[in-house]
């Protein structure tokens, strides 16, 4: 039996200020993880990395597990969690600026 | 304090301008990340969670005012209006801007401060005795030879490329306070026979595979130092593994080829190096030693000091806790909290910053320090202006009478900022500090050290608290392994694993039973919670940890 495919989302920080960012279904990338596209196919997973790569201002793309929600994809993972939403301690980073690159 | 050449200075002008160079060309798509990363790692810059850190060198944990007030200015500009003091006596700046950052180093360099060998498999900043040339109990100021050390590792180039990055720490107190015993190369200052010299321990390390350095040489003389420490690092360089990240570290290479081993290398390749040295480097010592002359104390009553303390007990309580003995009677070392109760371990803003450097500049003989510990330094105060730095440094939320208690805990910047962390250490720290604080229970406790790490590289040197914290990710939840009797001085000891690892939510509760099974079993007031973990051994706090009916829900 296969084992059954993980919906991912494509993530990365951006160049200049290193926030984190998601990679929308039309290419371009948010700061939300919400907007994120939720990819269920693997080879589609692997095709659509390979083009993130390729972009420019993005450093360190990966895959991240994440689930359908209410909104849009919602992090599986707590690391994923805090990098959508930024330290605990402070409210700084994206609790404190929402905006889109 | 050192002051720049104009060697150091070009020295540091052209790699500022170098990395603006290399900046520009990333941000133009010259570069890519692979080919930049090495060159912004070189600078000491990160990228983390959430944004770039900017890790900057305070060699030996040693600043004047002036780099005080430097540091705020940059947290203002070019950061949210703080730093964080971090456990290799550095500062490190959470929220810098990629095209901002060789703007930040040109800023440090006006102050002569730079952020050059911070990251990388080089040797890194040179950590001190934080009470270097206050201490009581002091032989010799060791910050000459830290400097001395820094000078001859800074762009060394045989060990540009170490298979594993390399950390040196040097006391000249016999009381251990920079926690020699866990660095790769730890430096005592001793004499024997009346002659100034140094011990030299090797291979001791945290992270992952903790161990205790060990003696390679008992008696070094002073002259004999950097051809030594080059013969270490240079037998190291070619026998330390480079197949395997984590076993490249010194300590892998002692444990795998034993000291006798590595003691005949470093002998042999000693003698070759010896003959290199011609002296200079001692003129330079000599030199050095100058520029850390102690300061021209003043002579002044301290009655007052006497007085303030009958008459204010928040300043008594204080004073109990944060001072330390001066190797002038009439002084004291003031250690500045900066572990307010539910505030980030080693955090100040930028005000903070300022106050501190001013009250340095006003009654400080103009020096502040950095701990390993994550607090700040005054070394030189005189007791007549204990009061007044008292009073005013209560208005700025630093008076927390906390040093050496329980809630003066050391923690790593964990998962809230770091891209290694396997779970967050601050969250647990303010936690940890905000319940003993309600249940007013931290003076009773007594001397306790707990550090926090939030991964298995401990940075926050959770192996040799007395009760140390390791944040893991267990099954994706963070899950918590606590260590006991660990012990960073000189009688350095690698805490014992109490048992299974506790929730985010149960850590604090199991630290509660820890300190209540404490209280229960010492038999004075006075045996430290250390002292009675060596009487009664590990077994009844794991019985308070873990007590039966509870075992089968412990993770």
């Amino acid at each position: 039996m296969t084992r059954r495919f993980t919906p991912k989302i494509i993530t990365a920080n951006a160049l200049l200020e290193g926030d984190v960012v998601y990679l929308c279904a039309d290419g371009t990338w948010s700061r939300e993880h919400v907007d994120a596209e939720l990819i269920e196919d693997e080879a589609h997973a692997q095709l659509r990395l390979l083009d993130a790569e390729q972009s420019s201002g993005i450093v360190g793309v990966y895959l991240a597990d994440a689930t359908a929600g209410k909104d849009g994809p919602e992090p599986v993972h707590f690391r994923e969690a805090f990098r959508a939403k930024g330290p605990s301690n402070y409210a700084h980073g994206k609790q404190e600026s929402q905006k889109h690159v | 304090m050192y002051s720049y050449n104009d060697f150091d200075r070009a020295f540091v002008a052209e790699r500022n301008a170098q990395f603006r160079a290399q900046v520009e060309r990333r941000i133009d798509g010259s570069l890519t990340e692979d080919e930049f990363k090495p060159l912004r790692l070189m600078n000491g810059l990160y990228l983390q969670l959430h944004a770039y850190m900017l890790r900057v060198a305070i060699p030996y944990g040693t600043l004047d005012s002036a780099k005080m007030h430097q540091l705020a200015m940059i947290a203002d500009k070019f950061d949210k209006g703080y730093g964080h003091f971090t456990t290799r006596q550095n500062i490190q700046y959470n929220w810098p801007e990629l095209r901002e950052v060789p703007d930040i180093l040109d800023a440090l360099a006006d102050v002569e401060m730079h952020a050059i060998q911070t990251s990388g498999n080089t040797i890194r900043n040179v950590t001190a005795d934080h009470f270097a040339g206050a201490a009581a109990d002091e032989i010799a100021d060791p910050r000459p030879v830290a400097e001395l050390l820094r000078q001859w590792s800074t762009d060394h180039p045989e060990f540009q490329f170490l298979p594993r990055k390399f950390k040196f720490a040097i006391t000249g107190s016999p009381h251990d306070r920079a926690v020699t015993r866990a660095h790769d190369i730890g430096v005592r200052m001793i004499t024997q026979n009346g002659e100034p010299g140094y011990e030299i321990l090797v291979g001791g390390g945290l992270g992952r595979t903790p161990m205790v350095g060990q003696v390679i040489r008992d008696f070094l003389p002073v002259a004999d130092l950097l051809p030594y420490a080059e013969a270490i690092v240079s037998v190291y360089n070619l026998l330390g593994r480079r197949d395997n990240k984590y076993k490249a570290r010194i300590k892998i290479t002692l444990y795998e080829n034993g000291i006798e081993n590595i003691r005949a290398l470093v002998e042999e390749r000693f003698k070759k190096l010896r003959t290199e040295f011609d002296g200079n480097d001692q003129l330079m010592l000599n030199e050095l030693e100058h520029q850390f002359a102690a300061p021209a104390y003043v002579d002044r009553a301290t009655t007052s000091y006497l007085l303030a303390r009958g008459a204010n007990p928040l300043f008594r309580s204080w004073a109990e806790t944060n001072l330390s003995e001066h190797k002038n009677p009439d002084y004291a070392i003031v250690t500045i909290s900066l572990k307010a109760h539910g505030q980030t371990p080693g955090d100040a803003t930028s005000d903070q910053m300022r106050l501190m450097a001013d009250l340095a500049a006003q009654y400080g003989h103009d020096e502040l320090r950095i701990s390993h510990e994550q607090n700040v330094i005054l070394p030189h105060v005189h007791k007549s202006d204990l009061a007044v730095i008292h009073a005013e440094l209560g208005k700025a939320g630093l008076a927390t009478a906390n040093i050496g208690l329980i809630s003066d805990i050391i923690a790593c910047p964990g998962m809230d900022y770091c891209a290694l962390a396997t779970a967050r250490s601050i969250p647990v720290a303010q936690q940890i500090a905000t319940r003993f604080d309600e249940l007013k229970l931290e003076h009773e406790i007594g001397p306790l050290k707990i550090k926090i790490s939030g991964c298995i590289n401990a940075c926050g040197h959770h192996h040799v608290g007395h009760i140390g914290i390791l944040g893991l990710d267990r099954a994706g939840v963070e899950n918590y392994q606590i260590t006991l009797g660990g012990d960073g001085t000189e009688d350095a000891t690698i805490g014992q694993r109490a048992g299974p690892g506790f929730a985010y939510d149960a850590i604090v509760p199991a630290i509660e039973r820890i300190i209540h099974a404490y209280l229960g079993l010492r038999q004075t007031q006075d045996e430290t919670f250390l002292d009675a973990f060596r009487r009664v051994g590990a077994q009844p706090f794991r019985d308070a940890l873990y007590p039966v009916e509870d075992t089968a829900n412990a993770a």
